[in-house]
């Protein structure tokens, strides 16, 4: 294989279609969002919490399917208001009852599923479920690239001025609350961005992928990265090499082989490569017993 | 360090949970330079009273009246429920004491030097770096006890602060606090190791779910008053009836009178804590009257 045939290889199929170009910028964008607030959902064991969240998104574009059909805008609004309310119904049902959070979270993501499948099953096909289980990374229009790029900004800026007690949130709530109120307001903020990262994930990657390029990033990026200032940039970048992974698996694949989960896949195998050799507490790593130190 | 303030007062504060008192009508001043050991057996209620000052849980009856904001007050919880798996440096940790000031926006970047004399002052010179999950306990006590000097506050609340800590550190840290009370800070530590009270606090509450006594340590620390705290019953009493003695604090204007302590300690405490109204009700209290020290 020449220098040239790698390069049609690699860039080829950017460079011939705009679908890919689009797709592309959209995963880009996604890639900046997502897998810092995977750190955070990691860092406070709240990985699962993010997966029932994304189910949740479901019913809420379903009903705006249901409303407006495959449209955009209702879409995102139904999945926003759904997600933040299951979000929050959560939070009250685990405060004012005797379960525990991941507890009332399980219920609320199983009647979300159900429920939002048999929304899109009253008016729509099996197509348009599969759409919006699974996402339409390729078929991404302006307003969604807007949308998805908007989403990014406003993660990025928000995450900037929440950082400092974002961070002590996660590590002493409890001198959070002794020195600021600011530990319930950002606690909410940083749920709100969840919320709002997966509904742009979920025209990329469908709500039952959406989070994967928010989590899988996240947790491949410990086995690189020590601390925060470390762990957040790997993140993004495991994001978009998986990201470019999967679109070019997906277009070069001889069977259709659908992107969402194409790009899912590659943040898995990258996940297991770094689980097997990464530095930071790999498998391998665990196995080689180095000599120690004097001191 | 911050303006002066008037001082921590309780009128017949019950704190507790679930409606079962931990913290029993307790009436009494926390005068600011006060250095004061809290002690008591286990389910005493120090825990509880310590987190019913910095306003962790809220009064079932009575009131505590802070002088300073709540944020004013720094508090040191018992094993603090910190995340020591999350990846952060011991300097990240200590700078959060700088809350405070800085908010969570002002930069950190000219703070470095505070921060490295705060390590310093713990004796954690070099160790800015380590990550928190790295450290030894007494380590990691070591470094909350510089985040604790960031934050510069009027009233410091220890719970428990040299359980399962050596003697060096113990005694570094018991130097610290002395040092805070050296500039007028009111500290206040639950305790059990009552040799260390003796030796350090001036001051001492010995608590049994009611207080059973509040003065000058040596006074406070005698074999009867220590025996009627040890007879406190650990079980809560799942049909208590409801206690006669709730709400009206109006009555206490004996408490009134005697605290304006000067204080410049040396232990002229006029506690003034007789009220003689307070015959302690009839109900589940257990034998004695209060002893309650009143003058000294």
């Amino acid at each position: 294989m020449t220098l040239a045939d790698l390069t049609d290889f690699l860039i080829g199929p950017f460079v011939e279609f705009g679908f890919m170009r689009r797709a592309l910028a959209g995963c880009l964008a996604l890639s900046l969002s997502a897998p810092p607030l995977g750190v955070f959902l990691m860092l406070r064991r709240m990985s699962l919490m993010s997966e029932a969240m994304s189910h949740a998104i479901l019913p809420g574009a379903a009903a705006g399917f249901l409303v407006a059909g495959l449209s955009l805008p209702a879409m995102t609004l139904g999945g926003l208001v759904a997600g933040l309310a299951v979000a929050l119904a959560a939070g009250l049902v685990t405060r004012s009852t005797v379960l525990k959070e991941d507890a009332s979270l399980a219920a609320f993501y199983l009647i979300s599923l159900a429920g939002g499948v048999f929304l899109v099953s009253l008016r729509g096909s099996q197509v348009d479920l599969l759409h919006i289980l699974f996402g339409t990374v390729l078929a991404l229009d302006d307003d969604a690239l807007t949308l998805l790029g908007g989403i990014a900004s406003l993660t990025l800026v928000a995450l900037a001025l929440l950082y400092r007690p974002l961070v002590i949130e996660c590590v002493d709530p409890l001198f959070l609350r002794t020195v600021s109120r600011a530990g319930g307001p950002v606690h909410s903020a940083f749920l709100a961005l969840v919320v709002v990262n997966l509904v742009g994930g979920f025209q990329a990657l469908g709500t039952l992928l959406a989070v994967g390029l928010m989590l899988l990033p996240a947790i491949t990026a410990r086995f690189w990265a020590e601390d925060l200032s470390g762990l957040i940039p790997v993140s993004m970048l495991v994001s978009i090499i998986a990201s470019v992974t999967g679109l070019l698996v997906s277009y070069h694949a001889g069977i259709r082989l659908p992107t969402g989960p194409a790009i899912v896949l590659s943040a898995g195998a990258l996940y297991l490569v770094s689980m097997l050799l990464g530095p930071r507490g790999g498998l391998i790593h665990r196995l080689v017993r180095r000599r120690h130190l004097e001191a | 360090m911050g303006a002066r303030v008037s001082g921590i007062r309780f009128r017949g504060l019950t704190l507790g949970y679930d409606r079962h008192p931990a913290v029993h009508h307790l009436d009494g001043t926390i005068a600011p330079g006060d250095l004061l050991a809290v002690v008591g057996p286990n389910g005493a209620g120090k825990s509880t009273l310590l987190k019913g000052i910095v306003g962790e849980i809220r009064a079932l009856d009575g009131t505590i009246e802070a002088g300073p904001r709540t944020g004013a007050i720094a508090y040191l919880p018992q094993a603090a429920e910190i995340d020591r798996s999350f990846p952060l440096s011991v300097l990240d940790l200590v700078s959060m004491g700088l809350w405070r000031p800085l908010g969570a926006w002002r930069s950190l970047a000219r703070q470095r030097g505070r921060l490295l004399d705060a390590l310093a002052a713990v004796g954690l010179t070099g160790f800015e770096d380590r990550p928190i999950g790295t450290l030894s306990g007494g380590q990691f006590q070591r470094a909350l006890f510089a985040r604790l000097i960031l934050q510069d506050s009027a009233v410091i609340l220890l719970d428990e602060p040299f359980t399962g800590i050596d003697e060096r550190t113990t005694a570094d840290l018991i130097a610290l606090i002395r040092g805070w009370h050296g500039e007028g800070r009111s500290v206040v530590a639950a305790l059990h190791d009552l040799g260390q009270v003796r030796a350090h606090f001036p001051l001492t509450l010995v608590l049994a779910r009611r207080p059973i006594a509040w003065g000058p340590t040596a006074e406070v620390l005698t074999p009867p008053v220590l025996a009627q705290a040890l007879r406190l019953s650990e079980a809560w009493d799942e049909a208590a009836a409801i206690c006669r003695h709730a709400t009206p604090h109006g009555t206490q204007s004996a408490d009134e009178g005697g605290h304006d302590h000067g204080h410049g300690h040396g232990h002229g405490h006029e506690h003034a804590h007789g009220h003689a109204s307070h015959d302690h009700h009839g109900h589940d209290h257990g034998p004695a009257p209060l002893p309650r020290r009143a003058a000294s």
